[in-house]
């Protein structure tokens, strides 16, 4: 019993990282029909940006409460910016090209940040600068929130422990997604967004900027991923080095929670994302933690194969 | 199908081509001086590498150029195809000659086992092609990329469980699931047998491009192309594109699966799972991309070219992934079809200029 309600509440915050990540996929491919390849390695920089910002922080005196929102709002802020730049860099030039060159541009643009993020104090020849990159070690995250049990609940004959970090992580994440649910559904930039990702062609003869649209939904998709970044390694701190394949590995998953959810569709992909939190950490505590990856990719050919748009998604009709 | 596979004279050049370089390139500590070049048994390796990145890139074109379907499972494919093979080498060097690596050398009893290993790596990653071309009748673009993927992935986690490889005196009293699974894990398969060398390698490359060159040649290449165009049109148009698209998966897996076994052989020793995961397969994609969506020439030259640039490049070796991310941007902006774009090396309108004979020109008197 203490272990189902443990593992519950496990799968309830790694869920809600997955549902994170997973709304950058869902509402870039809603809008421009494309896998954001480049989003898992957001992610990355993301979670590296915290532990560098964080020690900084803490080096000068900030702590507790201060120095979590100041770190994730500057996180947030950078990975907005280079968000930015990816999308009017690498994205823009291909509105009108097929899909498969877009996805492949993608592929590039993730592997240029992570090779990029693991250069090493790299000097330029000829010039006296040096690239101060992540590096290819292993990071670590200061602990920002010390004692880091929040309370225990009694239960039967043992005690059901709440981590202050699963917490945080729940408490932010329904606060982005109230925040991404209102902006979507209740502004004019919303409304351009859902217009846009409908059919951007007549969304530009009504005279919606489809463009810029299309910038500012991949902004928020990366700022989302970017605080997924922060929350990622307040929960696991010791970061993996950013060539690492746990990375694209944890953006596939959310991937699938997107494809699970029904991609294109925002609340999908949160119910997407808590499904493959709660299939993973049960898969783990009782199948075998050695299978967590595969459980998730077998929901996810099964899902293809038995309803391809997922649980919330509706039908599109292939256009000739 | 068949008559992919017609005629003599092809086969033997290939064959041929393959037992000079095997005689050629030296092993060990033996040495070729061309004055400003010493070749060294690092270069006979380099080329080794260079012929398994041929059969790769070349496979992969069937998927992602010609049939215009997207696969980052390649990897996986090649990873099958080097378990299954090092698999049967290993327990049927135990099994016939009593010792998992007595039988080194060209022509051997080893030679036969390890024939008759690429055909059997070939056929069950053709099978796994298959299963996993099915959704493809489902999926398109960037879906299918993301279920390829994810088969990739399941695989290699799978691996990774597995036991550890037995030795001759293990087996004997190993039980047969024992010996069925005795894959070697996380660490990775040690003490594969090193059956393969040069010979063996550019033998199946030559082979691997005359087939696919003729595969694009035939009505069946042409039915490829058409699915990449346009699906809807070229099943209008009568071709049966669900037969083709599977079809195109279970022929590339074939040829992935028997580089893989090559690629197991070749290095001897050890094939470990995480060596096999996606990245290999980007790096597959890169090579297509590059030389050209559907161009053979294109792939054989990117093969031949990405091998041998982080070689030559060694103290740039950070740069090297960087420098790939940038092109395949630019390329995708750019000149989206790769350098070759369909076109054959010998195709292209430049190339083709530099070799014509121009008439000469008659002066009025």
């Amino acid at each position: 019993m203490i272990k189902l309600v443990q593992t519950l509440l496990s799968s309830i915050s790694v869920g809600s990282l997955y549902a994170l990540i997973a709304l950058g996929y869902t509402m870039v491919y809603g809008t421009l029909k494309f896998i954001n390849f480049a989003h898992a390695s957001i992610f990355m920089l993301g979670a590296w940006f915290s532990a560098i910002i964080a020690a900084a922080l803490l080096a000068n005196g900030v702590t507790g409460i201060p120095a979590i929102v100041l770190s994730i709002l500057i996180v947030m802020v950078i990975c907005t910016t280079l968000g930015f730049v990816i999308e009017r860099l690498a994205y823009r030039p291909l509105r009108d090209a097929p899909r498969l060159n877009v996805l492949i541009t993608a592929i590039g643009v993730a592997l240029l940040i992570e090779n990029v993020a693991a250069l090493n104090d790299v000097k330029i020849p000829g010039t006296q600068t040096t690239i101060h990159g992540f590096g290819t070690q292993p990071g670590k995250m200061p602990e920002l929130l010390a004692n880091a049990d929040l309370f225990s609940i009694p239960l039967g004959s043992g005690t059901v422990v709440v981590d202050k970090v699963d917490a945080l992580i729940l408490g932010l994440s329904i606060c982005l997604m109230i925040v991404l649910e209102f902006i979507i559904y209740n502004t004019r930039l919303g409304a351009a967004m859902r217009a846009a990702s409908h059919d951007a062609r007549t969304a530009a003869l009504m005279g919606i900027p489809v463009d810029r649209t299309i910038s500012i939904t991949f902004i928020i998709g990366t700022s989302l991923a970017a605080a997924a970044g922060f929350l990622y390694v307040m929960k696991y701190p010791s970061i993996n080095p950013p060539v690492a394949v746990t990375w694209g590995l944890l953006g596939l998953k959310a991937f699938v929670a997107a494809v699970v959810g029904g991609i294109g569709n925002v609340r999908g992909a949160v119910v997407g994302g808590l499904l493959i939190g709660i299939l993973e950490q049960a898969g783990a505590a009782y199948l075998s933690p050695h299978f967590r990856d595969v459980y998730v990719f077998a929901l996810l050919i099964f899902v293809l194969l038995v309803r391809p748009t997922g649980i919330f998604g509706s039908t599109a009709v292939e256009k000739v | 199908m068949v008559a992919l596979l017609r005629g003599f004279y092809p086969y033997a050049i290939a064959i041929l081509i393959a037992f000079v370089m095997y005689k050629v390139m030296p092993v060990g500590a033996e040495k070729i001086d061309l004055g400003i070049l010493q070749i060294n048994s690092f270069f006979t390796k380099v080329t080794g590498a260079i012929g398994i990145a041929i059969i790769m890139a070349v496979s992969l074109n069937i998927v992602n150029g010609y049939t215009g379907q997207f696969s980052l499972g390649h990897a996986g494919f090649m990873a099958i195809g080097a378990y299954t093979s090092a698999w049967i080498t290993h327990y049927g060097s135990i099994h016939f000659f009593g010792n998992a690596n007595a039988m080194e050398g060209l022509f051997t009893k080893g030679s036969a086992l390890f024939v008759a290993s690429l055909l059997a790596a070939g056929l069950v990653s053709a099978l796994f092609g298959y299963l996993v071309g099915l959704p493809s009748l489902r999926l398109r673009g960037d879906y299918l990329a993301i279920v390829t993927l994810g088969f990739g992935e399941i695989l290699r986690a799978l691996l990774n469980q597995t036991q550890p490889v037995l030795d001759e005196f293990d087996i004997e009293e190993a039980t047969r699931g024992e010996i069925f699974t005795g894959l070697g894990g996380a660490l990775g398969f040690s003490g594969v047998p090193k059956y393969s060398n040069l010979f063996w390698v550019w033998s199946v490359a030559i082979i691997t491009v005359i087939i696919c060159y003729r595969l694009k040649q035939s009505i069946h290449g042409k039915a490829f192309l058409s699915i990449r165009e346009n699906e809807i049109a070229a099943e209008a148009m009568g071709v049966p594109t669900t037969h083709y698209k599977v079809a195109a998966f279970a022929i590339a897996a074939f040829f992935a699966g028997v580089g893989g076994a090559l690629f197991a052989h070749t290095l001897g020793n050890i094939v470990s799972p995480n060596e096999m995961n996606y990245q290999r397969s980007i790096d597959f994609v890169i090579m297509v991309v590059l030389g050209g969506m559907g161009s053979i020439s294109g792939s054989v030259i990117a093969a031949v070219a990405l091998t041998i640039l982080p070689e030559s490049l060694r103290e740039f070796s950070e740069y090297r992934m960087i420098v790939y991310a940038i092109l395949l941007i630019v390329f995708m902006i750019v000149r989206p079809d790769g350098i070759f774009g369909i076109r054959e090396f010998w195709e292209v309108k430049w190339i083709r200029r530099l070799f014509r004979r121009t008439p000469k020109e008659t002066h009025a008197p």
